[in-house]
Protein backbone atom coordinates (compact mmCIF):
# COMPACT_ATOMS: atom_id res chain seq x y z
CA UNK A 1 0.00 0.00 0.00
CA UNK A 2 2.70 2.15 -0.75
CA UNK A 3 1.50 3.67 -3.50
CA UNK A 4 1.09 7.57 -3.84
CA UNK A 5 -1.89 8.81 -2.32
CA UNK A 6 -4.32 9.93 -4.87
CA UNK A 7 -6.90 12.98 -4.37
CA UNK A 8 -10.45 12.83 -6.07
CA UNK A 9 -12.00 16.06 -6.90
CA UNK A 10 -12.69 18.72 -9.76
CA UNK A 11 -9.96 21.00 -10.95
CA UNK A 12 -10.23 23.79 -8.86
CA UNK A 13 -9.25 24.86 -5.55
CA UNK A 14 -12.80 24.35 -3.43
CA UNK A 15 -12.20 21.73 -0.42
CA UNK A 16 -9.57 19.94 -1.79
CA UNK A 17 -7.08 22.30 -1.96
CA UNK A 18 -5.72 22.94 1.65
CA UNK A 19 -5.32 19.12 1.81
CA UNK A 20 -3.02 19.75 -1.95
CA UNK A 21 -1.41 22.20 0.55
CA UNK A 22 -0.49 20.30 3.41
CA UNK A 23 0.75 17.32 1.19
CA UNK A 24 2.81 19.53 -0.26
CA UNK A 25 4.29 20.85 2.55
CA UNK A 26 5.50 17.46 3.53
CA UNK A 27 6.98 16.63 0.85
CA UNK A 28 4.36 14.26 -0.46
CA UNK A 29 3.78 13.54 -3.71
CA UNK A 30 0.10 12.88 -4.82
CA UNK A 31 -1.89 11.82 -8.00
CA UNK A 32 -5.16 13.80 -8.78
CA UNK A 33 -7.87 12.12 -10.45
CA UNK A 34 -10.42 14.84 -11.86
CA UNK A 35 -14.00 14.64 -11.36
CA UNK A 36 -15.26 16.44 -14.99
CA UNK A 37 -18.72 15.42 -15.38
CA UNK A 38 -21.39 13.72 -13.35
CA UNK A 39 -21.17 10.20 -14.89
CA UNK A 40 -17.05 10.48 -13.28
CA UNK A 41 -19.10 11.69 -9.79
CA UNK A 42 -22.04 9.18 -9.95
CA UNK A 43 -19.33 6.23 -11.00
CA UNK A 44 -17.36 7.02 -7.60
CA UNK A 45 -20.78 6.63 -5.99
CA UNK A 46 -21.94 3.73 -7.26
CA UNK A 47 -18.38 2.18 -6.29
CA UNK A 48 -19.03 2.88 -3.35
CA UNK A 49 -15.80 4.73 -2.88
CA UNK A 50 -17.72 7.62 -1.46
CA UNK A 51 -18.64 7.19 2.65
CA UNK A 52 -20.93 10.20 2.43
CA UNK A 53 -21.44 10.49 -1.37
CA UNK A 54 -19.24 13.17 -1.37
CA UNK A 55 -16.04 14.72 -2.14
CA UNK A 56 -13.27 15.46 -1.73
CA UNK A 57 -12.21 11.77 -1.08
CA UNK A 58 -8.34 10.86 -1.19
CA UNK A 59 -6.97 7.42 -1.38
CA UNK A 60 -3.77 7.46 1.39
CA UNK A 61 -2.19 4.12 2.89
CA UNK A 62 -5.38 2.02 1.89
CA UNK A 63 -8.00 3.77 3.11
CA UNK A 64 -10.77 5.59 1.11
CA UNK A 65 -11.03 8.84 3.34
CA UNK A 66 -13.63 11.45 3.25
CA UNK A 67 -14.07 15.10 5.16
CA UNK A 68 -11.37 17.41 4.50
CA UNK A 69 -10.47 17.42 8.12
CA UNK A 70 -10.51 13.56 8.86
CA UNK A 71 -7.93 14.26 5.69
CA UNK A 72 -6.20 16.39 6.62
CA UNK A 73 -5.58 15.34 10.50
CA UNK A 74 -4.38 12.22 9.09
CA UNK A 75 -1.95 13.82 6.89
CA UNK A 76 -0.84 16.15 9.54
CA UNK A 77 -0.32 13.29 12.13
CA UNK A 78 1.63 11.04 9.87
CA UNK A 79 3.71 13.60 8.83
CA UNK A 80 4.58 15.31 12.27
CA UNK A 81 3.00 18.58 11.73
CA UNK A 82 0.68 18.29 14.61
CA UNK A 83 2.55 19.29 17.73
CA UNK A 84 4.12 17.09 20.14
CA UNK A 85 1.51 16.59 22.70
CA UNK A 86 -2.32 17.00 23.50
CA UNK A 87 -2.26 20.58 24.37
CA UNK A 88 -0.31 21.61 21.33
CA UNK A 89 -2.72 19.85 18.95
CA UNK A 90 -5.41 21.34 20.84
CA UNK A 91 -3.75 25.16 20.40
CA UNK A 92 -3.37 23.53 16.47
CA UNK A 93 -6.69 22.69 16.09
CA UNK A 94 -8.35 26.32 17.53
CA UNK A 95 -6.26 27.81 15.11
CA UNK A 96 -6.98 25.61 12.32
CA UNK A 97 -10.60 26.13 13.20
CA UNK A 98 -10.25 29.85 13.25
CA UNK A 99 -9.11 29.79 9.72
CA UNK A 100 -11.42 27.42 8.10
CA UNK A 101 -14.05 29.83 9.69
CA UNK A 102 -12.77 32.42 7.35
CA UNK A 103 -11.71 29.75 4.64
CA UNK A 104 -15.03 28.70 4.30
CA UNK A 105 -16.95 32.46 3.76
CA UNK A 106 -13.48 32.94 0.58
CA UNK A 107 -15.01 29.13 -0.94
CA UNK A 108 -18.65 29.70 -0.57
CA UNK A 109 -18.03 33.13 -2.38
CA UNK A 110 -18.26 31.98 -5.80
CA UNK A 111 -21.57 30.66 -5.38
CA UNK A 112 -23.03 33.48 -3.91
CA UNK A 113 -25.91 35.35 -6.33
CA UNK A 114 -24.49 38.27 -7.70
CA UNK A 115 -26.60 40.86 -5.67
CA UNK A 116 -24.88 39.45 -2.06
CA UNK A 117 -21.44 39.72 -3.56
CA UNK A 118 -20.54 42.68 -2.64
CA UNK A 119 -21.79 42.50 0.89
CA UNK A 120 -20.18 39.21 1.03
CA UNK A 121 -16.36 40.12 0.17
CA UNK A 122 -16.93 43.70 2.49
CA UNK A 123 -17.92 40.93 5.50
CA UNK A 124 -14.71 38.97 4.81
CA UNK A 125 -12.18 42.05 4.70
CA UNK A 126 -14.06 42.86 8.02
CA UNK A 127 -13.57 39.55 9.39
CA UNK A 128 -9.76 39.14 8.41
CA UNK A 129 -9.08 42.93 9.27
CA UNK A 130 -10.88 43.20 12.79
CA UNK A 131 -11.24 39.48 14.15
CA UNK A 132 -8.52 36.63 12.03
CA UNK A 133 -5.77 38.62 11.61
CA UNK A 134 -5.68 40.21 14.96
CA UNK A 135 -6.17 37.10 16.48
CA UNK A 136 -2.84 35.51 14.66
CA UNK A 137 -0.72 38.77 14.81
CA UNK A 138 -1.46 38.46 18.30
CA UNK A 139 -0.14 34.73 19.06
CA UNK A 140 2.91 35.53 16.90
CA UNK A 141 3.67 38.50 18.86
CA UNK A 142 2.90 36.96 22.38
CA UNK A 143 6.28 34.38 21.79
CA UNK A 144 8.25 36.08 18.88
CA UNK A 145 8.83 31.81 17.64
CA UNK A 146 8.30 31.74 13.63
CA UNK A 147 5.99 29.49 14.19
CA UNK A 148 2.19 29.30 15.53
CA UNK A 149 2.66 26.77 18.06
CA UNK A 150 5.59 25.04 19.68
CA UNK A 151 8.39 26.44 17.53
CA UNK A 152 7.81 23.68 14.97
CA UNK A 153 5.85 23.87 11.93
CA UNK A 154 2.54 22.54 11.72
CA UNK A 155 -0.45 21.81 9.69
CA UNK A 156 -2.16 25.57 11.26
CA UNK A 157 0.76 27.07 9.84
CA UNK A 158 0.14 25.78 5.75
CA UNK A 159 -3.13 26.48 6.57
CA UNK A 160 -3.02 29.87 7.61
CA UNK A 161 -0.67 30.87 4.82
CA UNK A 162 -2.82 29.46 2.47
CA UNK A 163 -5.77 31.81 3.57
CA UNK A 164 -3.41 34.38 3.38
CA UNK A 165 -2.60 34.60 -0.03
CA UNK A 166 -6.41 34.08 -0.71
CA UNK A 167 -6.86 37.19 1.54
CA UNK A 168 -4.08 38.80 -0.74
CA UNK A 169 -6.18 37.75 -3.69
CA UNK A 170 -9.33 39.63 -2.41
CA UNK A 171 -7.53 42.78 -1.69
CA UNK A 172 -3.49 43.03 -1.10
CA UNK A 173 -3.96 45.75 1.10
CA UNK A 174 -5.44 44.02 3.98
CA UNK A 175 -2.03 42.59 5.37
CA UNK A 176 -0.84 45.82 5.31
CA UNK A 177 -0.99 46.61 9.29
CA UNK A 178 -0.08 43.10 10.25
CA UNK A 179 4.12 43.07 10.20
CA UNK A 180 4.64 39.90 11.91
CA UNK A 181 1.86 38.15 9.64
CA UNK A 182 3.41 39.33 6.61
CA UNK A 183 7.03 38.31 7.61
CA UNK A 184 5.31 34.73 8.96
CA UNK A 185 3.74 34.42 5.45
CA UNK A 186 7.25 35.17 3.79
CA UNK A 187 8.83 32.51 6.12
CA UNK A 188 6.68 29.74 5.52
CA UNK A 189 6.66 30.67 1.66
CA UNK A 190 10.39 30.15 1.50
CA UNK A 191 10.58 27.09 3.08
CA UNK A 192 11.53 24.70 0.06
CA UNK A 193 8.41 22.32 -0.21
CA UNK A 194 6.33 25.23 0.09
CA UNK A 195 8.08 27.50 -2.45
CA UNK A 196 8.04 24.69 -4.72
CA UNK A 197 4.54 24.34 -4.55
CA UNK A 198 4.06 28.18 -5.37
CA UNK A 199 5.42 27.81 -8.41
CA UNK A 200 4.29 27.68 -11.84
CA UNK A 201 3.51 24.06 -13.10
CA UNK A 202 2.88 22.81 -9.61
CA UNK A 203 -0.83 20.79 -8.81
CA UNK A 204 -1.41 24.18 -6.79
CA UNK A 205 -4.93 25.23 -7.98
CA UNK A 206 -5.80 28.86 -9.34
CA UNK A 207 -8.65 31.12 -8.37
CA UNK A 208 -11.78 29.52 -10.29
CA UNK A 209 -12.90 31.15 -13.53
CA UNK A 210 -16.76 30.97 -14.70
CA UNK A 211 -16.26 28.16 -17.04
CA UNK A 212 -14.86 26.14 -14.45
CA UNK A 213 -17.39 27.21 -12.12
CA UNK A 214 -20.13 26.07 -14.42
CA UNK A 215 -18.70 23.12 -14.52
CA UNK A 216 -18.21 22.45 -10.91
CA UNK A 217 -22.18 23.40 -10.66
CA UNK A 218 -22.97 20.91 -13.42
CA UNK A 219 -20.75 18.21 -11.57
CA UNK A 220 -22.53 18.15 -8.51
CA UNK A 221 -25.63 19.38 -9.08
CA UNK A 222 -25.65 23.03 -7.79
CA UNK A 223 -28.21 25.13 -9.45
CA UNK B 1 -4.47 22.90 37.35
CA UNK B 2 -6.97 19.71 37.96
CA UNK B 3 -10.62 22.61 38.65
CA UNK B 4 -13.30 21.01 36.40
CA UNK B 5 -13.88 22.38 33.00
CA UNK B 6 -15.41 25.33 32.93
CA UNK B 7 -18.00 26.10 29.92
CA UNK B 8 -18.69 29.20 28.60
CA UNK B 9 -21.89 29.46 26.89
CA UNK B 10 -25.90 30.38 26.85
CA UNK B 11 -27.87 28.08 28.72
CA UNK B 12 -29.01 25.58 25.76
CA UNK B 13 -28.02 22.95 23.63
CA UNK B 14 -26.49 24.83 20.54
CA UNK B 15 -22.74 24.41 19.64
CA UNK B 16 -22.26 23.32 23.19
CA UNK B 17 -23.85 20.79 23.73
CA UNK B 18 -22.19 17.65 21.77
CA UNK B 19 -19.17 19.21 24.27
CA UNK B 20 -20.94 18.42 27.10
CA UNK B 21 -22.26 14.91 25.92
CA UNK B 22 -18.65 14.00 25.82
CA UNK B 23 -17.14 15.27 28.72
CA UNK B 24 -20.28 13.44 30.42
CA UNK B 25 -19.61 10.05 28.66
CA UNK B 26 -15.88 10.68 29.82
CA UNK B 27 -17.34 11.15 33.38
CA UNK B 28 -15.85 14.04 33.53
CA UNK B 29 -17.05 16.71 35.79
CA UNK B 30 -17.63 19.94 34.35
CA UNK B 31 -19.27 23.91 35.59
CA UNK B 32 -21.03 26.43 33.44
CA UNK B 33 -20.94 29.90 33.47
CA UNK B 34 -24.06 30.84 31.44
CA UNK B 35 -24.07 34.05 29.31
CA UNK B 36 -27.36 35.75 29.86
CA UNK B 37 -26.96 39.19 28.56
CA UNK B 38 -24.94 40.73 25.41
CA UNK B 39 -23.01 42.22 28.48
CA UNK B 40 -21.76 39.03 29.67
CA UNK B 41 -20.46 38.33 26.07
CA UNK B 42 -19.23 41.74 25.64
CA UNK B 43 -17.08 40.98 29.23
CA UNK B 44 -15.65 37.86 28.12
CA UNK B 45 -14.50 39.74 24.73
CA UNK B 46 -13.46 42.35 26.57
CA UNK B 47 -10.98 39.72 28.70
CA UNK B 48 -9.54 38.66 25.71
CA UNK B 49 -10.45 34.99 26.71
CA UNK B 50 -12.60 34.45 23.39
CA UNK B 51 -9.40 33.52 20.87
CA UNK B 52 -11.89 34.85 17.99
CA UNK B 53 -14.74 36.61 20.33
CA UNK B 54 -16.39 33.64 19.48
CA UNK B 55 -18.16 31.00 22.00
CA UNK B 56 -18.19 27.87 22.63
CA UNK B 57 -15.22 28.56 25.07
CA UNK B 58 -13.99 26.06 27.68
CA UNK B 59 -11.46 26.22 30.57
CA UNK B 60 -9.70 23.24 30.48
CA UNK B 61 -6.13 22.09 32.11
CA UNK B 62 -5.24 25.40 31.97
CA UNK B 63 -6.38 26.39 28.51
CA UNK B 64 -9.40 28.71 27.46
CA UNK B 65 -10.40 26.89 24.53
CA UNK B 66 -12.31 27.71 21.53
CA UNK B 67 -13.68 25.91 18.44
CA UNK B 68 -16.27 23.09 19.01
CA UNK B 69 -13.72 20.55 16.91
CA UNK B 70 -10.29 21.64 18.87
CA UNK B 71 -13.03 21.11 22.60
CA UNK B 72 -13.96 17.96 21.40
CA UNK B 73 -11.04 16.55 20.01
CA UNK B 74 -9.23 17.15 23.18
CA UNK B 75 -11.62 15.99 25.68
CA UNK B 76 -11.32 12.91 23.33
CA UNK B 77 -7.44 12.30 23.51
CA UNK B 78 -7.36 13.24 26.86
CA UNK B 79 -9.78 10.47 28.07
CA UNK B 80 -9.24 7.82 25.08
CA UNK B 81 -11.66 8.38 23.01
CA UNK B 82 -10.02 8.78 20.23
CA UNK B 83 -9.07 4.84 19.22
CA UNK B 84 -5.43 3.46 19.22
CA UNK B 85 -3.56 4.83 16.28
CA UNK B 86 -3.86 7.56 13.15
CA UNK B 87 -5.74 5.30 11.01
CA UNK B 88 -8.50 4.28 13.51
CA UNK B 89 -8.16 8.41 14.39
CA UNK B 90 -9.33 9.01 10.98
CA UNK B 91 -12.31 6.71 10.65
CA UNK B 92 -13.55 8.27 13.99
CA UNK B 93 -12.88 12.15 12.13
CA UNK B 94 -14.75 10.97 9.55
CA UNK B 95 -17.35 9.45 10.99
CA UNK B 96 -17.48 12.73 13.58
CA UNK B 97 -17.84 15.18 10.46
CA UNK B 98 -20.36 13.25 8.72
CA UNK B 99 -22.37 13.21 12.12
CA UNK B 100 -21.71 17.02 12.09
CA UNK B 101 -22.25 17.92 8.59
CA UNK B 102 -26.23 16.55 9.67
CA UNK B 103 -26.11 17.73 13.39
CA UNK B 104 -25.58 21.63 11.52
CA UNK B 105 -28.78 21.09 9.81
CA UNK B 106 -30.50 20.62 12.84
CA UNK B 107 -28.67 23.10 14.75
CA UNK B 108 -29.78 25.88 12.06
CA UNK B 109 -33.30 24.94 12.35
CA UNK B 110 -34.60 27.44 14.73
CA UNK B 111 -33.07 30.49 12.79
CA UNK B 112 -34.59 28.75 9.72
CA UNK B 113 -37.12 31.45 8.82
CA UNK B 114 -41.19 30.39 9.33
CA UNK B 115 -41.48 29.86 5.52
CA UNK B 116 -38.74 28.01 5.03
CA UNK B 117 -39.10 25.54 8.08
CA UNK B 118 -40.90 23.23 6.32
CA UNK B 119 -38.43 22.28 3.42
CA UNK B 120 -35.59 22.36 5.79
CA UNK B 121 -37.05 19.66 7.55
CA UNK B 122 -37.94 17.11 4.81
CA UNK B 123 -33.85 17.96 3.90
CA UNK B 124 -33.11 16.57 7.61
CA UNK B 125 -35.17 13.72 7.25
CA UNK B 126 -34.00 13.25 3.82
CA UNK B 127 -30.17 13.26 4.34
CA UNK B 128 -30.77 11.19 7.49
CA UNK B 129 -32.46 7.94 6.09
CA UNK B 130 -31.19 8.18 3.00
CA UNK B 131 -27.36 9.34 3.31
CA UNK B 132 -26.40 9.11 6.98
CA UNK B 133 -28.04 6.34 8.85
CA UNK B 134 -27.57 4.05 6.04
CA UNK B 135 -23.56 4.72 6.39
CA UNK B 136 -23.41 3.92 9.84
CA UNK B 137 -26.00 0.99 9.72
CA UNK B 138 -23.22 -0.01 7.34
CA UNK B 139 -20.45 0.32 9.43
CA UNK B 140 -21.61 -1.47 12.40
CA UNK B 141 -23.61 -4.33 10.06
CA UNK B 142 -19.52 -4.75 8.17
CA UNK B 143 -17.81 -5.65 11.75
CA UNK B 144 -20.31 -6.81 13.93
CA UNK B 145 -18.72 -5.00 16.95
CA UNK B 146 -20.99 -3.11 19.86
CA UNK B 147 -18.70 0.67 18.57
CA UNK B 148 -18.40 2.03 15.43
CA UNK B 149 -14.27 2.24 16.01
CA UNK B 150 -11.72 -0.13 17.10
CA UNK B 151 -14.18 -2.58 19.18
CA UNK B 152 -13.96 0.27 21.65
CA UNK B 153 -16.15 3.74 22.69
CA UNK B 154 -14.68 6.43 21.37
CA UNK B 155 -15.95 10.19 20.27
CA UNK B 156 -18.32 8.92 16.94
CA UNK B 157 -20.32 6.71 19.44
CA UNK B 158 -21.13 9.74 21.62
CA UNK B 159 -21.80 12.24 18.89
CA UNK B 160 -23.86 9.54 16.60
CA UNK B 161 -25.77 8.34 20.06
CA UNK B 162 -26.65 12.30 20.41
CA UNK B 163 -27.81 12.63 17.00
CA UNK B 164 -29.84 9.55 17.19
CA UNK B 165 -31.80 11.68 19.71
CA UNK B 166 -32.51 14.60 17.93
CA UNK B 167 -33.78 12.29 15.00
CA UNK B 168 -35.95 10.61 17.50
CA UNK B 169 -37.44 14.70 18.94
CA UNK B 170 -37.85 15.21 14.97
CA UNK B 171 -39.37 11.73 13.61
CA UNK B 172 -39.61 9.05 15.92
CA UNK B 173 -39.86 7.36 13.15
CA UNK B 174 -36.81 7.47 11.23
CA UNK B 175 -34.83 4.97 13.12
CA UNK B 176 -37.29 2.29 12.61
CA UNK B 177 -35.43 0.51 9.98
CA UNK B 178 -32.11 0.75 11.04
CA UNK B 179 -31.66 -2.36 14.03
CA UNK B 180 -28.14 -1.77 14.31
CA UNK B 181 -28.41 1.95 15.30
CA UNK B 182 -31.32 1.47 17.54
CA UNK B 183 -28.92 -1.21 19.63
CA UNK B 184 -26.04 1.17 19.50
CA UNK B 185 -28.35 3.87 20.64
CA UNK B 186 -29.53 1.71 23.54
CA UNK B 187 -26.27 0.06 24.51
CA UNK B 188 -24.45 3.38 25.06
CA UNK B 189 -27.33 4.99 26.60
CA UNK B 190 -26.83 2.04 28.93
CA UNK B 191 -23.07 2.94 29.72
CA UNK B 192 -23.28 4.43 33.30
CA UNK B 193 -21.87 7.89 33.08
CA UNK B 194 -24.29 8.11 29.70
CA UNK B 195 -26.98 7.07 31.71
CA UNK B 196 -26.87 9.10 34.79
CA UNK B 197 -26.24 12.19 31.82
CA UNK B 198 -29.81 11.05 30.34
CA UNK B 199 -31.53 11.71 33.96
CA UNK B 200 -33.45 14.46 34.82
CA UNK B 201 -31.51 16.86 36.36
CA UNK B 202 -28.11 16.28 34.65
CA UNK B 203 -26.33 19.33 32.64
CA UNK B 204 -27.95 18.11 29.68
CA UNK B 205 -29.74 20.92 27.42
CA UNK B 206 -33.66 20.73 26.59
CA UNK B 207 -35.03 21.41 23.37
CA UNK B 208 -34.71 25.29 22.38
CA UNK B 209 -38.04 27.17 23.51
CA UNK B 210 -39.41 30.41 22.00
CA UNK B 211 -38.15 32.19 24.86
CA UNK B 212 -34.88 31.15 25.12
CA UNK B 213 -33.84 31.73 21.30
CA UNK B 214 -35.09 35.38 21.52
CA UNK B 215 -33.18 36.03 24.58
CA UNK B 216 -29.97 34.01 22.33
CA UNK B 217 -30.38 35.91 19.02
CA UNK B 218 -30.23 39.04 21.69
CA UNK B 219 -27.03 37.70 22.92
CA UNK B 220 -25.85 37.29 19.98
CA UNK B 221 -26.95 40.07 17.47
CA UNK B 222 -29.05 37.48 15.10
CA UNK B 223 -31.88 39.03 13.25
Amino acid sequence: MSGKPKLHYFNGRGRMESIRWLLAAAGVEFEEKFIETPEDLEKLRNDGSLLFQQVPMVEIDGMKLAQSRAILNYIASKYDLYGKDLKERALIDMYSEGISDLGEMIITLPLCPPDQKVSKIALIKEKTSNRYCPAFEKVLKSHGQDYLVGNRLSKADILLVEVLYYVDEIDSSLLASFPLLKAFRTRISNLPKVKKFLQPGSQRKPPIDEKALEQAKKIFGIK
Amino acid sequence: MAAKPKLHYFNARGRMECIRWLLAAAGEEFEEQFIESPQDLEKLKNDGSLLFQQVPMVEIDGMKLAQTRAILNYIASKHNLYGKDLKERALIDMYSEGIADLSEMILQLPLCPPNERGAKLALIKEKATGRYLPVFEKVLKSHGQDYLVGNKLSKADIHLVELLYYLDEIDSSLLASFALLKALKTRVSNLPNVQKFLQPGSQRKPPLDEKTLEKAKKIFNIK
